[in-house]
């Protein structure tokens, strides 16, 4: 990164208003590993293992889904199969284990050929990843229906996957576990302008995805009919919320 | 239905668009002839995307529904419904297996207490069926979980194996879901079926909706019996003429991905109909819907007929109803093929899509073959393939790994007379061939799986398979190259080392 470059922070602080609102999991263990995430952010571009500011993943009493994300991206082509995303060996860990959960997440990404994507996604000896937003090509999550493949991105501390266009059984699970926001480009080649590394911001109220570091700007598409499940916070709570489940478990 | 406009990129099978003029078969056709000759030789025609019309604007719907729709529509208590609706549907058959079950029974018991009961006992189908022969404690312990779960729930379908020693000795065991649901009468006409897995679309033989769903939707049909399901709009796909003797439904299906790429279906239904498609009995019919998932689609059907019944017959005592798409339902799209004028094809590294004819890849040098998964380890497809050794009577030049996809398959191996042979077995016919020996029933090496998984690609090697998916690492290791290939092609290659044409030794 430029060394003149005015250090920005590279996450904004969440305020408890605007917590990302996922199926009603009271998953203590879960809790407590992204609260502990809320380091302070870095304003040194130069250092390179950044710590991670995430926003609670989850919070009963929140109402209302986030409107940012902001941070280093991780670029993408098309076609990125679930077999990359987490390659089939991992899947013996379960993802409601809170133990195995994490471990899922150090393993995201390691399906991609090294000499396609030199950077690694997540640094060796590390169980979480520096690039809470991926922008991608084509037909994201094509491959298998396995929930582990947008479990294991959340787990790494991805917040949401800005791409071209989805393969709908990962975009279902994404929106049914409310582990990573599944974003859609109005254009087509946003991933060819993008860098690993650049400084981005997402905005789902203006509709934008801004590259700070290439300095453009491209419309993102509205969330269409899946915005009513994620507003509610998952399947489970847009079941409760619609009548179709009783609350009382 | 087609439409008298042939777009100028329009699908040609069998030839690839630019190397159309060496082709020596005849559907080299440029666009100018195809519109000039198009009433007489009808090759692929896409029928322009139909706009949605709002009801408002038409008054009552005027058109009828396809079968995936008016399967979803009695499935959720709508006399109709439009492509794009979300509604709620009431869901037969759930099944799991030992990959996706524990996670599933995890949120299941978060979401409706750890006392919760499931809907119904008798429509959850648990199969244990990817990391079975390991000696990975949590595979092991994956199902191990399951089995807790069935008996706590008095789960009425559990396909248990405690001996992993010999697969053999455990008589509820049966190996890859999607098969074992097939033959075990699980597949309906007219009903819905959703599975943890891609490959639940498999099931869209039966004349059924049939889908892969994630741990969480599937954990909540576990309490509900029902998930908010979002109506695709259906492409047709139109199969017709002789089938070549050299070829398989395998080339059919990787024929159309390779013609509508990975994403082509994505969010739609896929309807195979046709002359072709009757002619060809279940297993052929399964492994065509089988990969609708690596064209992105949601779901696969074939329109139940006398092959589906006879099928069905002694394996199910559930009354079911068949339902087919009206006359005047809307498609999408609409693509035809002349079967007479295919050729056996592969599917090359990295990609379902990326089609190629096998005979122009005769000069690549492959390292093994592996004949197995839901896709290519049914009992025909090992049938088909011990043709190819019968023919050649010459042995392997490459190791080649023979997994039957269920205990049952591995019975047909070893007692079934192949045609044409004097009354020898499959397996006898694989022994003189130099080909491994079966293997324990599983999924096997198609996902790679556990280190220890038999034939698991642990080097970078070239691979052909009968399996469904060839992204980087799909079967092991990531610089693996994976051809994707129907079994009489697998088999030829074993015979020569090299990517061959199986008309090298059918007659």
């Amino acid at each position: 990164m430029a060394a003149t470059q005015t250090p920005v922070p590279l996450f904004t602080v969440r305020s408890s208003s605007q917590v990302f609102h996922c199926p009603a999991r009271t998953h203590p263990l879960h809790f407590a590993s992204n609260f502990s995430k809320f380091a302070k952010a870095s304003l040194s571009l130069r250092q390179s293992r950044i710590k991670n500011l995430t926003t609670p993943r989850a919070t009963p009493s929140s109402s209302s889904p986030p409107t940012t994300f902001h941070g280093q991206c991780y670029v993408l082509g098309d076609n990125i199969d679930t077999d990359q995303i987490i390659p089939a060996e991992h899947l013996t860990l379960v993802p409601s284990n809170p133990n195995e959960y994490r471990k899922l997440g150090s393993f995201s990404f390691s399906g991609l050929p090294t000499s396609l994507y030199p950077i690694p996604f997540i640094q060796p000896g590390t169980d979480s990843t520096q690039y809470p937003i991926i922008i991608a090509g084509a037909n994201f999550g094509c491959g298998s229906s396995r929930e582990h493949a947008p479990v294991a991105l959340g787990a790494a501390g991805v917040r949401a996957v800005v791409a071209e266009s989805y393969a709908r059984i990962f975009f279902r699970n994404s929106v049914a576990t409310g582990e990573v926001y599944p974003i859609e480009l109005e254009q087509e080649g946003v991933n060819k302008q993008c860098t690993t590394g650049d400084i981005v911001t997402v905005d789902l109220e203006r509709n934008v995805f801004i590259n700070h570091t290439k300095g453009k700007e491209f419309v993102l598409k509205p969330i269409g009919d899946a915005g009513p499940v994620i507003d509610a916070g998952g399947i489970f709570a847009y079941a409760r919320k619609t009548g179709m489940i009783s609350s009382v478990v | 239905m087609a439409t008298t406009v042939v777009p100028p990129h329009a699908a040609f099978f069998g030839a690839k668009k630019e190397i159309g003029a060496r082709s020596s078969f005849s559907p080299s056709i440029s666009a100018h002839r195809c519109r000039k000759h198009f009433l007489n030789k009808v090759l692929a025609v896409m029928a322009p995307a139909q706009p949605s019309r709002a009801p408002a604007t038409t008054g009552s719907v005027k058109h009828g529904m396809t079968m995936t729709e008016k399967i979803l529509a009695k499935s959720s208590d709508k006399s109709k419904l439009e492509p794009g609706e979300n509604i709620w549907v009431n869901i037969d058959v759930l099944m799991t297996h030992d990959v996706c079950g524990p996670g599933t029974i995890g949120i299941f018991k978060k979401e409706f207490g750890k006392n919760a009961k499931v809907w119904d006992r008798e429509k959850i189908v648990i199969i244990p069926d990817h990391y079975i022969f390991t000696s990975d404690e949590r595979a092991n312990r994956n199902v191990d979980i399951i089995r807790d779960f069935a008996l706590e729930q008095n789960i009425k379908y559990f396909y248990d194996i405690k001996d992993l020693s010999n697969f053999k000795v455990n008589p509820d065991y049966k190996g890859v879901c999607h098969v074992a649901l097939a033959q075990e009468g699980h597949c309906r006409p007219g009903e819905v079926l959703l599975g943890t897995d891609s490959h639940t679309c498999n099931a869209g033989a039966f004349g059924q909706f049939a889908t892969g769903i994630g741990n969480t939707d599937a954990g909540f049909v576990m309490g509900t019996g029902k998930l908010l399901l979002k109506v695709p709009p259906t492409m047709r796909f139109v199969l017709d003429g002789e089938m070549p003797h050299y070829l398989l439904a395998k080339d059919l299906i990787l024929q159309i991905i390779g013609e509508i790429t990975v994403a082509g279906a994505t969010y739609k239904s896929m309807e195979f109909v046709g002359s072709t498609v009757e002619s060809l009995n279940m297993e052929e019919r399964m492994t065509l819907c089988n990969m609708v998932v690596e064209a992105g689609g949601k779901n696969g059907v074939v329109p139940p007929d006398e092959t589906t019944f006879k099928y069905l017959e002694g394996k199910t005592s559930v009354n079911y109803e068949p339902v087919y798409s009206d006359e005047s339902a809307k498609f999408i799209s609409e693509y035809r093929f002349d079967v007479s004028k295919l050729e056996p094809v592969v599917a090359k590294p990295h990609s379902p899509d990326n089609r190629a004819l096998a005979r122009e890849c005769k000069d690549v040098k492959i390292d093994r073959v592996y004949i197995g998964s839901c896709t290519g380890g049914k009992t025909e497809d090992f049938m088909a393939a011990a043709k190819v050794f019968l023919a050649s009577g010459k042995k392997v030049k490459v190791p080649t790994f023979l997994v039957p996809a269920t205990q049952k398959v591995w019975i047909d191996l070893y007692s079934l007379p192949v045609p044409g042979s004097g009354g020898k077995t499959c397996s006898q016919i694989f022994e003189e061939a130099g080909c491994d020996t079966p293997a324990s029933p599983s999924c096997g090496a198609c996902l790679g799986g556990p280190r220890d998984t038999y034939a698991r690609m642990n080097e970078p090697m070239v691979c052909v398979s009968t399996t469904n998916r060839n992204f980087p690492g799909r079967m092991g290791h990531k610089e693996g190259q994976i051809y994707l290939a129907s079994p009489y092609t697998a088999a030829a290659s074993a015979l020569t080392g090299y990517v061959t044409d199986p008309r090298e030794f059918l007659p």
